[in-house]
């Protein structure tokens, strides 16, 4: 019993892991069509990660209430069917806030249901735990996959627009680079990011091989 | 030509706007599948078939929907159509090849996540093809989709030969490659509506 209680838990990593170290769309590369997809403006990508945060949060918490009832055979079913609920729920949610947002994210609201994201972590975290630690689990990927829209609709903007959130950020001799906003905008900036956080990842760890070194000497 | 002829709508979901490289749909298994040849061309397949079965069914299921003015039932029923085709391939795939099922893997039921597939079935349903078009719409996304993959895989395979710093080994240059091949098909654009 004591056993159980120390994994129901909630720790500070329950919510961190999924904004650094298992980032949904940065180091497990999961849910990555609506990441390229709708990130050519920092709006869009704000807009569509708040809306697959919702989705996230709403069916971890249903899943996990229902984790002892749903029989192991059908569950991928009754988690899609879980997630499907949720998301013509958004999409119907945005339509009536903005229809221009809804315009320019297009179908992608509805292909929230297709995000492999929500579906992995309701098979492998919210079946698992407790709704309150689904839910804290849940809103830390959430943020982690809406800071990821975010760094590519920021830098895809900036580059591509010459503006941010819709402001103009330079001067009219700016010259825009279309490509950036277009389809193989989303792939380079998204492989560029990638690029920097395996260096990152190298360089700390050639940093703390020189660490253990000099101590070793 | 015509928009809405057999031949456009075949070449626009082909090459125009081609499904992974310029709508963004599938991108899970074009990165995840397409490290080899062997598995790339029989997860194309499967794809393929999975989304004439799904057009097929997202067609008549439609047809129902509006008749009984319940639209907004239709996310549900696609994706728990889409759910039953793949299951179907699957079984398939276990009896008549297990060596490739086995390959395949994890990818093959997530097909059920491969967004190409429930996006193909709405984008027929926005588009309100008639059911040839919509048959038609499903072969050219299918075709598009094993182009893309077995574009990609040739090139990988060829990358493991090449000498490379270990930083962009990964995931990176893989997307850097898919962004390339985006910017060839973007030639392609002038044929699309």
């Amino acid at each position: 019993m004591s056993l159980l209680k120390q994994d129901d838990r909630i720790t500070a990593e329950t919510f961190l892991e999924g904004i650094w170290r298992d980032n949904p769309v940065f180091v497990m590369l999961l849910g990555m069509c609506p990441v390229l997809a709708v990130t050519n403006s920092a709006v869009n990508a704000l807009a569509m990660g708040v809306a697959t945060t919702f989705v996230l949060l709403a069916s971890s918490v249903l899943v996990s209430l229902f984790r002892k009832l749903i029989p192991k055979e059908v569950r991928i079913a009754t988690y899609i069917v879980i997630i499907a609920t949720f998301v013509t729920i958004v999409d119907y949610v945005i339509q009536a806030i903005s229809l221009d947002l809804y315009n320019a994210l297009g179908a992608f609201i509805q292909l929230i249901v297709a995000n492999c994201m929500i579906l992995g972590r309701a098979e492998s975290f919210a079946s698992r735990n407790t709704p309150m630690k689904s839910v804290v689990n849940g809103l830390g990927m959430g943020l982690g996959f809406t800071l990821a829209l975010l760094c590519l609709g920021v830098v895809r903007e900036i580059l591509g627009n010459g503006s941010l959130f819709g402001l103009p950020l330079f001067g009219d001799g700016f010259q825009p680079w279309i490509v950036m906003v277009l389809p193989p905008g989303g792939f380079i900036v998204l492989g560029g990011w990638l690029l920097f956080f395996e260096w990152l990842k190298v360089r700390k760890q050639e940093l703390s091989g020189d660490e253990e070194a000099v101590h070793g000497s | 030509m015509e928009v809405n002829s057999i031949s456009f709508i075949f070449f626009n979901a082909f090459l125009a706007n081609n499904f992974v490289l310029a709508l963004f749909l599938g991108l899970c298994p074009f990165l995840g599948v397409s490290g080899k040849l062997e598995t790339a061309v029989p997860m194309g397949l499967a794809t393929t078939f999975v989304m004439l079965v799904s057009s097929v069914c997202a067609y008549a299921i439609n047809q129902v929907l509006v008749t009984f003015d319940i639209e907004y039932l239709r996310l549900i029923s696609y994706i728990a159509v889409i759910a039953s085709a793949v299951q179907l391939v699957e079984m398939a795939m276990k009896k008549l090849s297990p060596a490739l099922f086995r390959a395949l893997g994890i990818f093959l039921p997530l097909i059920t996540t491969n967004c190409a597939i429930l996006g193909l079935a709405l984008f027929q349903t926005f588009k309100e093809y008639n059911f040839i078009q919509s048959v038609v719409y499903a072969l050219g996304a299918g075709a598009g989709f094993i182009l893309a993959i077995v574009l990609m895989a040739g090139l990988r395979e060829r990358l493991e030969l090449a000498k490379l710093p270990s930083v962009t080994q990964g995931a990176a240059l893989s997307l850097i490659l898919g962004g390339v091949l985006s910017l060839a098909f973007m030639g392609f654009a002038g044929l699309g509506a």
